[in-house]
């Protein structure tokens, strides 16, 4: 089976993000002074092919353990949703 | 790749899509008498070398993370098993971020406190001289190298700092903080002392025409380590780097 896989993957608290501290610097300006805590992050959608969604969510977990994020400066949200359904 | 075997220490300088101070590591090392070569990161052997250098730049562009995709090439694992059988094996800038991605050294180096590219001369302290890069240096020397990066501030978790300062596992500290590193952290040894990873550039202070001469010591160090070590126990054998 085929499943949809996102991870999403941003800066531990704590850690230097400077994008969002520049964003967060504007906010007033555009009038969004209501806007706090902002953290930016990057998002990656794959499909995996595995016998069962378990078994697709540790396949996505591996990657995002190994590649995608580096969990000393990260965190990282896996989320796998079956793209056909089972017959 | 197999070097030839020579009275002078050899040194592999591998190379990655984006290195960019592969050539000014091979000219400081052979200013020192060390027979520097280049070694594409396809290689997968680094069977007949001494020591191992992965210098800085933007390996496979820095994408995802600097390090991230290196750590992946073919010839990382010939350096993990070179460092593990105790090779010296030393990381500049971008290559000290590649050995932590590929948990050759701990902790990680996040972008820089203040968000602002750093190019500029700094001075370091040698703190420890328990490793391979130090080991030749006195403590509490003071030496001028510069720093040319974005993502140098080194971060890891409060127990692996405790490890690092009671192990003597920080060879060099900034005197001045310039990028917010923990414990302003410079460089970081492995246990063995024979893996070393830092954010300045020794090799671009081994030159007058480039303002300090303070690199050599560093450099001169490692060239020192390899070489003694060659005499007790060899360069990597062919057995050692399999690869996989």
């Amino acid at each position: 089976m085929r499943f949809a896989a996102v991870v999403e993957v941003s800066a531990l608290e704590g850690i230097a993000d400077p994008e969002a501290a520049t964003i967060e610097r504007a906010l007033p300006l555009l009038g969004f002074g209501s806007v706090s805590n902002i953290r930016v992050g990057r998002i990656f959608r794959f499909i995996v092919e595995a016998a069962d969604a378990p078994a697709a969510r540790i396949a996505a977990e591996e990657l995002s353990h190994r590649l995608l994020a580096n969990p000393v400066i990260q965190w990282a949200d896996v989320s796998v949703s079956p793209l056909e359904v089972p017959t | 790749m197999t070097a030839a075997r020579s009275p002078t220490v050899a040194v592999a300088v591998v190379v990655f899509p984006g290195s960019n101070c592969e050539h000014d590591t091979v000219q400081a090392l052979s200013g020192l008498g060390a027979r520097a070569e280049l070694v594409w990161h396809t290689e997968h052997s680094l069977a007949g070398f001494d020591a191992v250098v992965v210098p800085g730049g933007f390996a496979h562009g820095d994408y995802l993370r600097p390090g991230a995709i290196a750590r992946f090439s073919p010839v990382m694992d010939a350096v993990c098993e070179a460092a593990a059988y105790g090779v010296p094996v030393l990381g500049i800038c971008n290559g000290f971020q590649v050995l932590t991605e590929a948990h050759l050294l701990p902790g990680a180096l996040q972008r820089n406190a203040g968000g602002r590219f750093l190019c500029e001369v700094t001075e370091c302290e040698v703190v420890s001289t328990s490793s391979v890069l130090t080991a030749g240096a006195v403590s509490g020397t003071r030496l001028k190298l510069p720093i040319n990066h974005f993502e140098g501030n080194y971060t890891c978790p409060p127990s692996v700092l405790l490890a690092l300062e009671s192990n003597g596992q920080i060879p060099l500290r900034y005197v001045t903080n310039p990028n917010g590193s923990l414990g302003s952290i410079a460089a970081v040894a492995n246990e063995a002392g024979n893996v070393v990873g830092l954010m300045p550039h020794p090799e671009r202070a081994c030159s007058i025409l480039t303002g300090s001469l303070d690199g050599q010591a560093l450099l001169k160090s490692f060239l020192k380590a390899a070489t003694d070590r060659t005499g007790a126990a060899g360069a990597v054998p062919v057995a050692a780097v399999t690869g996989s």
